[in-house]
């Protein structure tokens, strides 16, 4: 009964896909959650114009990725985290950086009844993820944000559970700004966390925040924006407080757009300036530098290109940033490094 | 004529017998059967061997210290499995206290008291309930239990119980808890089905005798039927300790992912099943994937030893007397 | 009546009332899923999420159409091994078993089946997704079909023995060889079972999540051949509950609903036959 209906469905999409499948290139790739929405949406776009191309991206954390091109289960990965030396050792082929987007990490919450934006210096937002600020009426929360009616409640604290590049930027930031978050956690795609619940992805992280009253979490611009929660405003090195936007986001990375090593391995958390966003970050997509399927080496470098130009104009809608003129040129020229 | 072996005696033994059973086509039956029966042979030892093999790197490296430390830190590769043995644990004992009392009684009714139609409706939905995957009830866990527990159940707890270490803490909605709660209703339609079995094994006459000698209803049940079919019950709650020692999908969605140990059950947890499932397609370095493998084999250790246990105790009474292995 | 015996009939009449009270809370359990379910999920159980792939992440309007037939695909792949081992093991533990290797098979069937199916996936990761280099619906199939082994064996060994011992000797007796009088005798007999525990079977793995996180992976596009990476139903459930898309959420649960409507009705339809079978066996 069920079964004869599986058989004659399966057949039937097993014959249309294989059809089809024979005709495309199909490049499989994973990693990071925190430029998802515009892999998603770029590969989506790309596979529409280029429909011989189909490029299958799995969001699993920036951890994953880098496992996955190591292991070599993927052809390419994404990371948040620049990968080390050692890790780049590992990999038979030695991967190449190419930064496709600049993001912008924000402390999302969930505050029911408080509809201001809320401000968190360096210092708060340390203490709230060292397990030292236990309440959202904390003196230290409440003399940045004065006139905010904040409840006496405990704050929930939320991390990413997996190995998140996204971790990576967030750490990086605070053990720039806090001298006892450098000593006692550190910075890393995963780290012991003092306290807080974890959640797997910018997705998940965002998902829980959303549901439960009273929490915080870190999360990438757009997940904040397209869910509709709120998020704080964070106070940058000049000691201005900006929020996250495309302005203060590009700004960040004015810096390092003009002395951008080669291999394009770069963080710009606590960039100087007072306009610059302090929990900023490039993404990076980790080709290999040798793709022996000639079909799938012209795939790819078609893509990067594309990424390149094309590309570029679908960050501004989606809560990023495009990289810097002179990161695209470098990165152009970088792209003939694939063999 | 001299005497054919074929029509006088057959040869039992040797190569020339065996090709005489192979022509007749029960033999390659008999092999081409024992072939597949021995792929199941293959599979378990190939899971068992695998386990082992792909864990050699940590349990060299740790040896006891992988089930004794409670440091579980990718970055400086340091691994140890106690928080995720003590959230296993402390999950399915939760789970257990909810569903035993639960199922016990319910499994009471089913074969005592209720009449037989209700007898089998009631048994069928409640095993249609076996058959619900674990996603499911982890959705329904996210949307619905997780509120419940976080606004009315732990407030409710912490208000009149929090003096105790298990009740105390912030409440998050998620963890150990709630994850127990969630595994309850899974173990649930177990514990009920195969108690039912084990009490309508229970000799008629046994009830009689202690109704004869002026038992109430309950105390005959209570005291002479339960008893009489402790060894099935047990082996119900064995089987429903081994479900909710193994259960991924719902325990990931809702234990909070904390790979620490606490004694409040408000918490965060973890348990083995929930890191393997979030963590292992992204361990990068070969002691951190050695290192959750070994957290498997612990796991496949910990439910043979629970589901053996448990069909010793189901087999000594449903099958009595049947002499099937 | 004595205080003491008013007492424990008091006593008695609360406890049996409390245990109906839990019979009908464990009932209940099956009719709020279900209910939570049809409330929040059949309004998007729709055309849409029947044919649609998914869109990324914000945009609203995609559906799980990939999902549904890689789910099919991966379930077949595990059905095409899984079926035919369990019931030629079962067959064998049923009819030729003999004492030691029997029993070995047996214990070892009753392992694998209590294995948890996170540590399957695992299995299946190192033996079919390392070697090929890559994940693949084919590993999701036979992480799967490592589950549906040893359920199918002991189920059909379960029915063929339950086949009255007359038949086959009857059988034997009109000069058919053991192995015939297995195919058209003794299975027929107790085809109505072997059956159902094939269906209960694959019901059981289509809800399967855990051994396909790291075999088959996921797919936003329709899947383009065993041998790549795979949507699946419960796999899509998973990623769309917690993930903070309200959209996601909708999908999530009509995709529960989808599922679960499939495994409850494959379940009833299962029983229904065996029960049919029964009391024409008996009549």
């Amino acid at each position: 009964m069920r079964k004869s209906n599986m058989w004659l469905g399966a057949l039937a999409a097993g014959a249309i896909l294989l059809a089809a499948a024979e005709a495309k290139t199909l490049i499989n790739a994973a990693g990071a959650t925190f430029p998802y929405p515009i892999y998603g949406k770029w590969f989506e776009e790309y596979g529409k114009k280029n429909i011989d191309v189909q490029i299958n991206y799995q969001s699993i954390g920036s951890g994953g990725g880098i496992r996955q091109l190591t292991e070599g289960t993927v052809d390419f990965g994404a990371s948040d985290m620049p990968m080390t030396d050692e890790q780049i050792g590992k990999v038979k082929v030695k991967p190449l950086h190419f930064p496709t987007v600049l993001g912008g990490l924000v402390p999302t919450y969930n505050l029911p009844g408080v509809t201001q934006d809320l401000k968190f210096t360096p210092e708060a937002l340390a203490g709230i993820y060292l397990g030292k600020i236990k309440k959202w009426n904390d003196p230290a929360l409440k003399g940045t944000n004065p006139g905010v009616n904040l409840p006496d409640t405990d704050i929930i604290v939320v991390h990413r559970s997996d190995g998140s590049g996204t971790t990576f930027v967030f750490t990086d930031y605070l053990s720039k700004v806090s001298g006892e978050w450098k000593k006692d956690v550190g910075a890393n795609t995963s780290v012991k966390w003092p306290t807080g619940v974890g959640q797997k992805g910018n997705e998940f992280v965002a998902g829980f925040v959303k549901q439960t009253p009273n929490s915080i979490g870190y999360v990438e611009l757009i997940y904040a924006v397209q869910n509709k929660m709120g998020y704080g405003a964070m106070k940058n090195a000049a000691g201005v407080f900006l929020k996250a936007d495309f302005d203060s986001v590009t700004e960040a990375a004015a810096g390092a757009a003009k002395s951008m090593p080669d291999d394009f391995r770069v963080s710009i958390t606590n960039a100087p300036g007072k306009k610059a966003y302090p929990i900023s970050s490039f993404t990076w997509l980790l080709i290999p530098s040798k793709i022996d399927d000639a079909a799938k080496k012209k795939a790819i470098t078609e893509f990067l290109h594309w990424m390149l130009a094309d590309g570029q104009k679908y960050a501004a809608g989606l809560g990023y940033a495009p990289l810097p003129k002179e990161v695209v040129a470098k990165e152009l020229k970088a792209i003939s490094l694939i063999q | 004529m001299a005497p054919s072996s074929t029509i006088s005696a057959r040869p039992t033994s040797g190569a020339r017998a065996f090709l005489q059973r192979l022509a007749s086509g029960d033999e390659i039956a008999r092999l081409v059967t024992a072939a597949f029966a021995g792929c199941i042979l293959l599979a378990t030892v190939g899971v068992i061997w695998e386990l082992w093999v792909n864990s050699t790197l940590a349990r060299h490296k740790f040896g006891l210290s992988l089930l004794t430390s409670s440091d579980w830190d990718a970055v400086a590769g340091q691994f140890g499995a106690l928080p995720f043995i003590y959230g296993t644990v402390v999950t399915s004992l939760v789970a257990l206290l909810i569903a035993v009392p639960v199922g016990l009684g319910a499994a009471i009714f089913l074969a005592e008291l209720a009449p037989a139609k209700i007898s089998s409706t009631f048994t069928f939905f409640i095993e249609l309930l076996a058959a619900v995957p674990s996603v499911i009830y982890g959705v329904l866990a996210i949307f619905t239990l997780v509120p419940l527990m976080r606004d009315y159940v732990e407030p409710a707890l912490k208000k009149t119980l929090g003096f105790l270490p298990i009740f105390s803490g912030t409440i998050l909605g998620v963890g150990y808890l709630t994850a127990g709660v969630i595994l309850a209703l899974m173990v649930l339609p177990f514990i009920i089905s195969i108690s039912r079995e084990a009490l309508l094994e229970v000799p008629t006459e046994q009830r009689e005798a202690a109704l004869a000698l002026g038992c109430t209803r309950w105390e005959s049940t209570w005291q002479v039927v339960v008893p009489y079919a402790r060894l099935g019950i047990f082996g119900s709650i064995f089987l429903g300790l081994a479900r909710a020692l193994g259960e991924t999908m719902c325990v990931t969605m809702v234990i909070g992912n904390d790979p620490s140990i606490h004694t409040s059950l408000f918490a965060p947890g973890y348990t083995i099943a929930a890191i393997l499932a979030n963590e292992f397609s992204e361990a990068t370095g070969d002691l951190y994937l050695h290192s959750l493998v070994a957290l498997g084999l612990i796991l496949f250790l910990l439910t043979i030893v629970i589901n053996a246990m448990a069909r010793l105790l189901i087999i000594a009474t449903t099958r009595r007397g049947s002499g099937h292995p | 009546m004595t205080l003491r015996n008013r007492w424990r009939k008091a006593l008695s009449m609360v406890m049996l009332s409390l245990t109906g009270v839990c019979a009908v809370l464990a009932v209940s359990v099956l009719f709020l899923i279900l209910g939570y379910l049809v409330y929040n999920g059949w309004r998007s159980v729709d055309w849409n999420f029947f044919t649609k792939l998914p869109k990324p992440p914000g945009e609203t309007g995609g559906g799980m159409a990939n999902a549904i037939a890689g789910s099919a695909q991966i379930v077949l792949i595990a059905i095409v091994i899984g079926l035919p081992i369990g019931f030629m093991a079962g067959v064998y533990l049923s009819e030729f078993g003999g004492k030691i290797f029997a029993s070995i098979v047996r214990y070892m069937a009753d392992l694998l089946n209590g294995v948890p199916s996170i540590v399957i996936g695992i299995f299946a990761w190192s033996v079919v997704v390392v070697p090929m280099g890559h994940f693949s619906a084919l590993a999701g199939g036979v992480a799967l079909s490592l589950i549906l082994i040893p359920i199918t064996a002991r189920s059909t060994e379960q029915f063929l023995s339950t086949v009255p011992q007359t038949l086959r000797e009857g059988a034997l007796a009109l000069g058919a060889s053991k192995w015939k009088t297995i195919a058209t005798v003794v299975v027929p007999a107790a085809y109505r079972g072997i059956a159902t525990g094939m269906i209960l079977g694959v019901a059981r793995i289509s809800g399967e999540t855990a051994p396909l996180l790291f075999t088959s992976l996921n797919n936003q596009f329709w899947s383009a051949g065993w041998n790549q990476p795979t949507a699946s139903l419960p796999i899509m459930i998973y990623s769309h509950a917690q993930a903070p898309y309200d959209d996601w959420h909708r999908q999530a649960w009509a995709g529960g609903l989808v599922l679960l409507a499939m495994v409850l009705t494959t379940n009833i339809a299962a029983r229904w036959i065996l029960s049919r079978g029964i009391s024409v066996q008996k009549g």
